[in-house]
């Protein structure tokens, strides 16, 4: 007969860090092979565009107007703060290029991509996981559709191709918002706004190097948002943890990929 | 939602992002000003830099004419060698002068050239003889208590 195991033996210790380790470990793995046959299958997404093109509408189109309202607000905090800053040691006229530095390579790709997590990614990741829980996927397997290539494939690169785009507008509304406080109502002057910002702002260092950043977080996000709603535990309660889980796994995801892509670049320059 | 509405506002997106990256290229970066379309190579050695950096601008009487590509340091004559990428539409003369300047007080240090009245013209690869280095304000400043240090008690 076995002997009851004593609450804080050896064994239960191990156990209890082992498994956690253990499951994490397995899920990794699980991505891995998730996200190359997720390559491996998207050239039906690519030949089938329509597909493509109707999941770039639902989370890029559908996302403008969060992220030019935002990217408003922001642009427009921007030029209050950095104008009651600047306006200190008497360069006011630096303000469009602290705007526009700041906009472009971090805050627009950065926000642009949390704000995309959050409307783009979690009901990406509702949408699998309740086809999931409804069984429509087995039900496509067994009608030999492939639903990596038909539902997971499309979603992942309406994403991808979405994400930059996003970043993009998000950066230029927020440049606009940062003239509207700037120059149209504090009034620093015009021309030096401009010409600051085209002085300092530089296109393969700057604006690129923004756009690489928001490329690498719309991968990231998307495949988080695709995965959890495919690994999601068929149940009500499993698909809102998957969003949940989503949607902080993302904000870490593309935090953590922002610091490493900046240490990147700016060794380059 | 049909195919063809579906696809407008497709479109109507990806318009927008593409506008959105145009603004950012032109309007924001200076990628239509800033890449001459041909460009020659200047040499300066300058005894010091002071804090000149890579892609400083070149300027001739205040106008950008050019760009520091490369900076370097000559362990034989212990100088600094910076290279210029000047505007090839512009030409200047051999006894050209090339002084490290900064914008404002404390602003960022860029090179100004001063033409000189040579009639023969730098061609690609010259090396400018005339330079001025930066000035570092810590060499300024003890220069100036020296100064007044040698003016003595009967300067007070």
């Amino acid at each position: 007969m076995n002997q009851p195991r004593q609450p804080w033996s050896l064994p239960v210790i191990v156990g209890s860090i082992g498994r956690p380790v253990n499951n994490a470990l397995q899920r990794l793995g699980f991505a891995s092979r998730f996200f190359v046959m997720l390559l491996f299958c998207s050239g039906q997404s690519f030949r089938r565009l329509h597909l493509t093109l109707r999941e770039i509408y639902f989370s890029g189109f559908q996302s403008l107007l969060i992220i030019m309202v935002s990217g408003l607000f922001i642009g427009m905090v921007l030029g209050m703060q950095g104008y009651e800053t600047l306006q200190r040691y008497g360069s006011a006229e630096a303000l469009g290029v602290l705007v526009a530095l700041s906009l472009v390579r971090e805050l627009g790709p950065v926000v642009a991509a949390l704000l995309f997590a959050s409307r783009a990614g979690s009901s990406i990741t509702a949408e699998i996981g309740l086809m999931k829980a409804t069984e429509q996927l087995t039900a496509m397997d067994m009608m030999a559709v492939n639903p990596i290539a038909r539902v997971v494939a499309p979603r992942f690169w309406g994403g991808v191709l979405s994400m930059p785009l996003l970043a993009a507008i998000f950066s230029s509304t927020g440049v606009f918002g940062g003239y509207l406080i700037g120059v149209v109502f504090i009034g620093v002057d015009e021309g030096a706004f401009w010409s600051q910002m085209q002085a300092s702002v530089d296109f393969r260092f700057d604006v690129w190097s923004g756009i690489v950043k928001s490329f690498v977080f719309g991968i990231a996000v998307s495949l988080i948002a695709v995965f959890e709603g495919y690994d999601a535990v068929p149940t009500a309660e499993g698909v809102s943890g998957s969003i949940k889980s989503t949607v902080v796994k993302s904000a870490l995801a593309i935090l953590a990929l922002d610091f490493v892509l900046t240490s990147f670049m700016f060794r380059e320059a | 939602m049909s195919r063809k509405v579906l696809d407008l506002w497709v479109g109507f997106f990806v318009a927008l992002g593409m506008a959105a990256l145009l603004v950012l290229a032109l309007k924001v970066g200076n990628l239509s000003g800033a890449n001459f379309a041909e460009t020659y190579a200047l040499t300066a050695k300058f005894a010091n830099i002071g804090g000149l950096k890579v892609r400083a601008p070149v300027k001739s009487a205040g106008v950008v004419v050019g760009r520091v590509t490369d900076i370097r340091f000559d362990a034989q004559s212990y100088e600094a060698v910076v290279t210029l990428y000047i505007d090839g539409r512009y030409r200047f003369p051999k006894d050209t002068f090339a002084l490290i300047l900064t914008a404002g007080l404390l602003g960022e240090q860029y090179i100004g050239l001063d033409p000189g009245g040579d009639e023969k013209m730098l061609a690609a690869g010259d090396a400018i003889a005339k330079t001025q280095s930066a000035v570092v304000l810590e060499k300024l400043i003890s220069q100036f208590m020296f100064n007044k240090a040698s003016e003595g008690p009967s300067g007070n």
